[in-house]
Order: C-alpha cells, then sequence, then structure tokens
C-alpha cells in the first residue's frame, strides 16, 4: 500500500473516532432537544466532569475501571442534579431562557474546575495493555486505545438503536418526542422519563469525556470546543433523531479531520509555509460550519428529522 | 410627574442626561477608571439594543451577534494596520485612522455581513436560527484567527487615532461623551423604529409569525431588515470599542461574546427601550466588581445568571415597572391561544393556529 493511501486511511480512521465521540454527546443532546425541548449548553461542562473525575481517579488509584466507573457515576449525577435544580424549570420557558441560563451554567462549572483543579491541563496516560497499534491492514498501523473508542462507540449505538426501538421506554422516549403533550395526557410519568433520558444523556458525555482524556489534555474549556461542534452535528443530523446524530457525527468527525490534515498542505504549494498552515487551520475549522449551513439550506431540518 | 415616570422614553432622557456628568464627577472622586467603565457601557448598551431589537423586537434569537461587533471592530482595525503601513487595503482602499471615515464604514460592513448571513439563516426558525446564526459567527471567529497578516489570535494594536473634529479622541472624556451621544442617537433611533409600522409588524412576527402571514404580510423583508439594522449597531459598537481599548482580536467574536451580550438584553429587560442599556451597565459593572473581589468571579457570575433567568422575570425594567406601575407588556402576556415562541414546535401545529375568541369553547 502507498504511503499517501496508508495516509488517508489512517486520518480517515482518526475521522471516525473523533466522530464516535461527538455521537456519544450529540445523542444524549438530540434526545434532550427532541423530548424536553431544551438546548443544553452546559453539555459540555458533563463531558469536562466525566473527563476529570476520570483522570483524578486514575491518577490517584492507578486503576482503569475505577476511573470508568468515577467519570461515569460523577457525570450521570451532576447531569441529574442540573436536571433536578435548574433545567426542569425551563422546560416550559422559550429557547432564549435556555440558552442563558445554562450559559451561566457553563460560567459555573468551568470556573468551579479552576477552582478545585487549577488552570493546568491534566495529562492521563492510556491504560496499560491498551497502549501500542495494531496492524488492521497492510502498511496500516492504528492505536488500539482509538480502536476500542471507535467499537465503544458503535456499541452504544447498537444499545441506543435496541433501547429505542425494542423497549417500553425507548416507545415513550419515541412518543415524547413526536407529540410530548399526547404522552402525558395519556398518563405516563413524563417527569421521571426526563430525568431518566436526562442522566442517559449526561452518562454518555461522561463516557466521550473519559475516553478523550488520554487522547486530549483534560482542562478547563474543553467542554466548549466540543459543544459546539456537537450542535453541528445534531441539527445537520436532524433535532431529535439518534439516527441522524450518528450519521451526522460520523459525517461531521471525518469531514474536520480530514480538512485539518489535508488544506494546510495544498496551501502550502501556493503560499508561504507558516502562513499556509495558519490560514489551513482557520479554514478547515471552518469547513464543518460551512457543511452545517449548506445541509441547513438545502433541508432547513436536518437529513434525518424525527418528526418526519 | 406621574405620567412622566410612567414614560420609557422619560426615563431613557434622565439616565442619558445623567450619565453625561460621569466625566465630571469621576475626578472628584479619585476614580479615574470610571470614565472608561461607563464608556465601556455606553458601548455595550449600543451592542445589546441592536440585539435587543432582534430578541425583543422580532423574536428572532440570534446567537451569532458578536460576528458584526467583530467586524466593525476589525474594519476599524484592518484600516489602520494599513494606514500604517501605507499600502491600499485589497489594492483599492486606502487606509486610515479617522474616525469619521472608519466609523461609517465599519456600519456598512456590519451590515453587509449581516445581509448575506441573514438572507441565509433567515430561511430557518427555531433551533436551527439559533445554531446557524452560532455557526456564522463560528466561521468569521475561525477567519480571523487564521489571517495571520491582520494579527491571527494575537490581534492587532492601534496606536494613534485622528482628531475628530479637533477633539482628541485619546482623551478617555471626550470618547466618552462621543459613545454616550451616539448611544443617544442609537436609542432614539430604536425608539422611532419600535412605534413605526416596522416595529408594528416585527412585533406581529414575534407573536405569531404565521397570523402574519395568514393576513398577507410576507414576513421575511421584515425579518432581513431588522436583522441588518441590528448588525449595523453592532459593528458601530464594535468599531467605538476598539477605539477605546486600541486593540481588536479575534476574541470580539468569540460566542462566549454573543452570549455577554443576550444576558445584557435579559438582564436589562428583553424588548424594552431602556433595559439593554441598564443591562450592559449591570453586566459590566457585575463583572468589574466581582473580579475585583475574586480571580474566580465567573463561580459567582454564573449562578447569578442562573437566578435572573429563573426568578427575575423581565430583568430590571421589569422591576422598574413594577415599582413605578408602568404600563407595558408584562414578558408573559401572550394573546389567547398562543404559545410562548421556543415552545411552538412543527409537532405541536395541528392545534388551530388563529387566535380563538376569550371564552370560546375550542370545540363548540
Amino acid at each position: 500500500m502507498t504511503p499517501g493511501v496508508a495516509l488517508l486511511l489512517e486520518q480517515l480512521l482518526n475521522g471516525v473516532q473523533l466522530g464516535v465521540t461527538l455521537f456519544l454527546l450529540a445523542a444524549g443532546l438530540t434526545l434532550v432537544f427532541g423530548i424536553m425541548g431544551v438546548i443544553n449548553l452546559a453539555h459540555g461542562s458533563l463531558y469536562m466532569v466525566g473527563a476529570y473525575a476520570a483522570a483524578v481517579t486514575a491518577t490517584a488509584t492507578g486503576s482503569p475501571w475505577l476511573a470508568l466507573l468515577a467519570g461515569l457515576a460523577a457525570a450521570a449525577l451532576v447531569g441529574m442534579v442540573v436536571e433536578f435544580a435548574v433545567l426542569r424549570r425551563l422546560y416550559a420557558r422559550d429557547h432564549l431562557d435556555q440558552v442563558l441560563a445554562t450559559f451561566g451554567l457553563i460560567l459555573f462549572f468551568n470556573e468551579g474546575t479552576v477552582l478545585l483543579f487549577g488552570r493546568q491541563p491534566l495529562f492521563v496516560n492510556v491504560p496499560e495493555g491498551l497502549r501500542g497499534a495494531v496492524r488492521v491492514l497492510p502498511g496500516v498501523d492504528y492505536p488500539v486505545y482509538r480502536l476500542l473508542i471507535i467499537a465503544v462507540g458503535l456499541g452504544v449505538a447498537l444499545g441506543l438503536y435496541l433501547l429505542i426501538q425494542k423497549t417500553r421506554i425507548g416507545m415513550l422516549v419515541r412518543a415524547g418526542a413526536t407529540h410530548r403533550e399526547m404522552v402525558r395526557a395519556l398518563g405516563v410519568d413524563i417527569r421521571l422519563l426526563y430525568t431518566l433520558v436526562f442522566g442517559l444523556g449526561a452518562l454518555l458525555a461522561g463516557l466521550a469525556g473519559l475516553m478523550a482524556g488520554p487522547i486530549l489534555s483534560v482542562q478547563v474549556g474543553m467542554g466548549e470546543s466540543i459543544l459546539i461542534l456537537t450542535f453541528v452535528v445534531v441539527v445537520i443530523g436532524g433535532i431529535g433523531s439518534v439516527r441522524g446524530a450518528l450519521f451526522g457525527a460520523v459525517l461531521v468527525g471525518i469531514v474536520d479531520t480530514l480538512l485539518r490534515a489535508y488544506v494546510p498542505g495544498l496551501l502550502r504549494q501556493v503560499m508561504a509555509g507558516s502562513e499556509a498552515d495558519a490560514l489551513g487551520a482557520g479554514l478547515a475549522s471552518m469547513g464543518v460550519y460551512l457543511l452545517m449551513a449548506l445541509v441547513l439550506l438545502a433541508k432547513p431540518r436536518g437529513l434525518f428529522p424525527a418528526h418526519a | 410627574m406621574r405620567s412622566v415616570m410612567k414614560d420609557e422614553r422619560a426615563w431613557a432622557v434622565l439616565l442619558l442626561a445623567l450619565a453625561a456628568f460621569v466625566p465630571v464627577v469621576a475626578p472628584m472622586l479619585d476614580s479615574p477608571a470610571t470614565v472608561a467603565l461607563a464608556t465601556r457601557i455606553a458601548i455595550y448598551a449600543i451592542a445589546a439594543s441592536s440585539l435587543n431589537l432582534l430578541l425583543g423586537g422580532g423574536g428572532l434569537v440570534s446567537f451569532g451577534h458578536a460576528a458584526y461587533y467583530g467586524l466593525g471592530g476589525y474594519v476599524v482595525g484592518i484600516l489602520y494596520a494599513h494606514y500604517v503601513s501605507g499600502e491600499a487595503f485589497l489594492g483599492v482602499i486606502p487606509g486610515s485612522n479617522d474616525l469619521l471615515v472608519t466609523l461609517p464604514l465599519a456600519i456598512l460592513v456590519g451590515g453587509l455581513g449581516a445581509l448575506v448571513i441573514g438572507a441565509l439563516s433567515l430561511r430557518t426558525s427555531g433551533v436551527q436560527f439559533i445554531m446557524i446564526t452560532l455557526a456564522f459567527a463560528q466561521m468569521l471567529f475561525f477567519l480571523f484567527v487564521s489571517l495571520k497578516a491582520y494579527g491571527g489570535d494575537d490581534g492587532l494594536a492601534i496606536r494613534r487615532v485622528a482628531p475628530v473634529f479637533g477633539l482628541n479622541l485619546r482623551d478617555p472624556a471626550t470618547l466618552y461623551w462621543i459613545s454616550l451621544g451616539l448611544l443617544a442617537a442609537w436609542l432614539f433611533l430604536m425608539d422611532r423604529v419600535s412605534r413605526s409600522r416596522f416595529g408594528r409588524v416585527l412585533a406581529g412576527i414575534r407573536q405569531g409569525e404565521r397570523r402574519m402571514a395568514a393576513i398577507g404580510v410576507r414576513t421575511y423583508p421584515y425579518k432581513l431588515v431588522a436583522f441588518v439594522i441590528a448588525g449595523m449597531g453592532a459593528a458601530m459598537a464594535g468599531a467605538l470599542m476598539v477605539n477605546q481599548a486600541r486593540f481588536v482580536s479575534p476574541d470580539m467574536m468569540h460566542w462566549t461574546k454573543s452570549g455577554e451580550l443576550m444576558v445584557m438584553v435579559i438582564l436589562g429587560g428583553l424588548g424594552t427601550l431602556v433595559g439593554p442599556a441598564l443591562g450592559a451597565a449591570a453586566l459590566v459593572t457585575l463583572e468589574y466588581t466581582l473580579s475585583g473581589l475574586t480571580e474566580h468571579w465567573q463561580f459567582i457570575l454564573g449562578p447569578i445568571l442562573v437566578l435572573v433567568v429563573l426568578f427575575a422575570r423581565g430583568g430590571l425594567m421589569g422591576a422598574v415597572r413594577r415599582i413605578a406601575g408602568m404600563r407595558g407588556r408584562a414578558p408573559d402576556a401572550l394573546p389567547a391561544g398562543e404559545l410562548p415562541a421556543g415552545r411552538v414546535q412543527p409537532g405541536d401545529r395541528a392545534a388551530p393556529d388563529l387566535p380563538l375568541r376569550e371564552g370560546a369553547a375550542p370545540h363548540g
């Protein structure tokens, strides 16, 4: 296999890995959007909480299993508390109030994290046994840990599909996303359903955060950069649609990764190196937003609208 | 006197007149930083008031207002950079450090930016509108981060500003009075707009767009014009802010800046004339005070925002109204049969869209 093709394949896998991370966040966000009608900007904070809890636990105990448990539990717990204390009061409000209140929550969580752990990023090692790379194709080696992230993400996607399509809770979730008032009128305890859905979303956000820890540095503000990408995913996929979230996440992950990998190189052929790198990074960052704008202009309700 | 108290315009004039004395009073109190702080408040008041035209006027939740604010700032910064280097921008437009040139150009560019972004974004509505305006603002943010020629991440510094009508803009009091004068002019414009036919149609769109369409109004051009006016106001504020801070960077376009502007509008009072200015004053003062107390002031500001949204409906102007017994639209008051804008989703639209007469049974 030529080096060019091998590089492309590696970047594609990186794109899928970013995509499944985005999916874990987007699935929770899109369900909360679709069912409760709430825009939760603080979803990225739950990702950060999961990452920090796991990183601190891993450093203190050295056990990846305890770190996993701590990350999931912290994110789910914080998520449920936030739902109970703040978001529950916002379901009947308009989007503007939701955006502002959750914007306030972001400030609180970010600064709270600085108070607890300082501004220095934490670095987490890949758990032993998951280090190293495997040969996925002749000439293409790929880190085991990233492959594991892809596998976990796809596993969660399958699990969510089964949960939503085959179980009673899933039926209520689907019904709630299309006819909220009718579900309530039929006597379903909608409050409990809301808290469960929110807790599940928080858990998945925490899972994304703790898995991203060893790849990225764990730091304050990590939630926002990925949150905005997640919104792009949700809007491209269609609000309330988990299938759309998966499709949108992988699409955004691959487009973003490939643009970052190739645009600076292409620009370097027409301009000076450092300027090409800067402009290329900027254009690559703009790419996904351009993609979202194009999708919305063609299909204003996303690729897989839940209410279709 | 009582009737004066009830008129929001009288409040605006009174507050602006009082604000004009800040540079006179500040030296007496031995707090020279006050003038700079007051200038920032006046500038943010213009930006917040322009956003209020969208949020409170037309019910259009734009989450990318910092884009036009930053565009206005960059017009001043880029023209200054070309003024220093002597090369014309794109080989055509000569650089300038004259506010009489840069400010109108900033307003023009802000309006053009809003025209393009608005024309595309207004094809969507609801959550999608919030997100697409955010996406466009992010695109501009990353564009300016990547423009190494204009400082990239680090931004541009502005060292010398030409005098305007012989007034030295580096004198804090002069810049303050210019900013305050422009704020007064902007508020006058906003008052005229909200009382015009255009303003009434916009309010109608906020309350029920399909109803406006049903009575034969093409809503899209109205929303687009509002978007352009708001973009021009934000760009004017951005241009002034760059003159005040003598610095422009992509941070002016960061999405948290859009959030801050929204906070000012809500804090002061959505859809009111004076509210956004009060909100700007409250947020800037709060940030200043809290950051003097602790480095971690956002830890306190965040919960305050949550509490304001949850419990202080109508913001500061709502409180003023309740105290002064002013008439006016209560934030919750919606016509019969109307759902709050954010909650209306396509799926919910099975209900008849036309207003039911009060007291009439839905299926009677």
